[in-house]
């Protein structure tokens, strides 16, 4: 299938082969996209749904959802600094100083919690920190009336819970990537640990901060079961509006301007990031895995 | 360092520790454990609700990872004989269909597909013949299974992709050289060597549809899945019959997992 450089490359075998992905890509992305575009231009049915027109009263609507995106845009950043801070230790670790036989294993343990249910993981934390769980051993030791669930803490706590593995991973693999003699020659050359790390380790793991960082806030920024499950109704992301204006109040055109403003400030945000961080064109694909 | 890692692993698996452990709860309350006991795992396995929403996530997930397994691999083989526009054109909308928000994708196709489909309902009722029930578009696994694919398609054509980049391009040149046909080159030389990324992409889709909420919750119209039907429970109230659905549902996530690291991984870190 992988053509010989000197053989005549078969076009209609090319095109076949691409056929069915062009279509879903057609179907399931570009139409649907277009459509809550136009949608966001109408006007709400009296029933709920969409009737048509050309208006912008759904965006001059937006600042009633204000809280909403203003939580989304304090959130987001703060929880993937968190991550942040806390995967960078695990992943120089892993990378730098454990025993290479046991490399391989303890990698997979960090990321497999990333690709087991998100849902339920962060139900574990409504039991853990609900009336029963952290609050009642506290009580136990005369610490009474503490209350965990439904606050900005929780949140947090489930926002590095379930994204953790995702930002260890592309810091793995920067810091795996370094050249060892180059951290070898800076000892020898009299540099304490600190300047090292400070010098050679943290620049060449960079790439992979950024990576972390980027995947860590695309999806928070469309989050919805952490703060469903563990804020309680006071914190709720963007997420949470456009289930309520979708399933709940069934205004669709309100809706899909909510979802389109979403999306533009996720693409205004990763491309000015991409711009300021990735100069360099290199692991992009191995970090989604 | 080495004990701050210890903690780091203990809070990725202790609650989910908690969950397991709650699930062999004896006792009839959420957070009180009473002793060991299968009960729940048996209520959990009667209850249609359950039974049916976990066979509706194992079809779904099923069907996804075939199709987006064989479409990808498809996909990743033919792009890399594209150049120019085209190939910048298939490698952004990979990169869009990866990236934007599992809640808007879901919200998307909701909207297309009911608009959609309140357009072509009465034209397919119209042309139908007499006296037989008109075929009714409507939610369901289609929309589920295609919602699902356009993401766990592009993750398949990521991961082969990679895998071909890093084959060794001099024995397809040597089969070439020694008379063997196209398909032939590609069925003995270039397929055993991309098979491990294709399996593990079939294992990653599988997962992927199994464990997703928000695209499924959105779509799903009436097939409720599994992760919906625990999320509407969860709603309702804790009960020791969640946990072992719970459970469930991550042990058949982790043995997935796992085998889809270790082919992913087996064979290139030598």
């Amino acid at each position: 299938m992988l053509k010989n450089e000197d053989s005549k490359p078969n076009h209609w075998l090319t095109a076949a082969l691409l056929m069915p992905t062009t279509m879903w890509f057609v179907f399931m992305l570009i139409l649907p996209l277009i459509v809550i575009l136009i949608f966001s231009f109408g006007e709400r049915a009296a029933v709920g749904g969409y009737a048509a027109s050309f208006t912008f009263e759904q965006y001059a609507n937006l600042p009633s959802r204000l809280k909403a995106f203003q939580n989304t845009m304090i959130f987001a950043p703060i929880g993937t600094l968190l991550s942040l801070f806390m995967a960078y230790p695990l992943a120089y670790y892993l990378a730098l100083r454990v025993d290479r036989r046991y490399k391989f294993i303890l990698l997979v343990l960090v990321i497999v919690p990333f690709w087991t249910s998100l849902l339920i993981r962060t139900y574990a934390w409504i039991f853990i920190l609900g009336g029963r769980g952290i609050p009642l051993m506290l009580e136990w030791i005369g610490i009474e009336g503490v209350r965990l669930v439904n606050t900005p803490g929780a949140v947090l706590i489930g926002i590095v819970y379930g994204y953790l593995p995702l930002m260890v991973f592309p810091i793995f693999v920067s810091l795996e990537k370094i050249d060892k003699n180059l951290l070898e020659a800076s000892n020898d050359l009299g540099g304490t640990p600190f300047k090292t790390f400070m010098q050679i380790t943290l620049p060449l793991s960079m790439l992979g901060v950024a990576t972390g960082c980027m995947l860590v806030f695309i999806l928070l920024m469309g989050e919805f079961l952490i703060p469903a499950f563990l804020g309680g109704g006071k914190v709720f992301f963007i997420g949470n509006a456009l289930v309520d204006l979708f399933l709940q109040s069934r205004n669709w055109p309100f809706g899909s301007a909510v979802s389109v403003t979403l999306v533009v400030i996720m693409l205004i945000t990763v491309s000015l990031y991409m711009r300021l961080t990735m100069r360099t064109k290199t692991g992009r694909d191995e970090s989604l895995m | 360092m080495r004990l701050y890692s210890i903690a780091i692993y203990l809070f990725l698996y202790v609650p989910i520790f908690i969950i397991v452990l709650f699930s062999f709860n004896a006792g009839r309350h959420a957070s009180e454990l009473r002793g060991l006991s299968l009960q729940w795992y048996g209520k959990a396995l009667a209850n249609p609700f359950v039974v049916d929403a976990f066979v509706t996530s194992l079809v779904v997930a099923l069907t996804v990872a075939i199709l987006s397994t064989l479409m990808g691999t498809a996909a990743a083989l033919a792009l890399q004989r594209l150049k120019g526009t085209l190939r910048i054109l298939f490698d952004g909308m990979i990169y869009i269909s990866i990236m934007i928000p599992g809640i808007v994708i879901g919200i998307a196709t909701l909207v297309a597909l009911v608009t959609v489909f309140n357009f072509l309902n009465p034209l397919l009722a119209s042309v139908w013949p007499e006296g037989v029930k008109p075929l009714k578009l409507n939610m369901g696994y289609a929309t589920v299974i295609a919602a699902h694919t356009l993401f766990t398609m592009s993750l398949v054509i990521i991961l082969v992709r990679a895998r071909i980049a890093g084959m060794d391009r001099t024995l397809i040149e040597a089969s070439t050289d020694l008379y063997a046909t196209p398909w032939r080159t590609f069925y003995q030389i270039t397929l055993p060597q991309i098979f491990p990324a294709i399996l593990s992409g079939f294992l990653l889709s599988f997962t992927f549809s199994f464990d997703d909420f928000i695209i499924s919750f959105f779509v799903a119209g009436a097939n409720t899945t599994l992760p919906v039907y625990i999320f509407s429970s969860i709603r309702r109230g804790i009960t020791p019959e969640v946990n072992a659905i719970g459970t469930m549902v991550l042990a058949v996530s982790l043995i997935l997992l796992m085998a889809a690291q270790y082919l992913l991984h087996a064979r290139t870190n030598r």
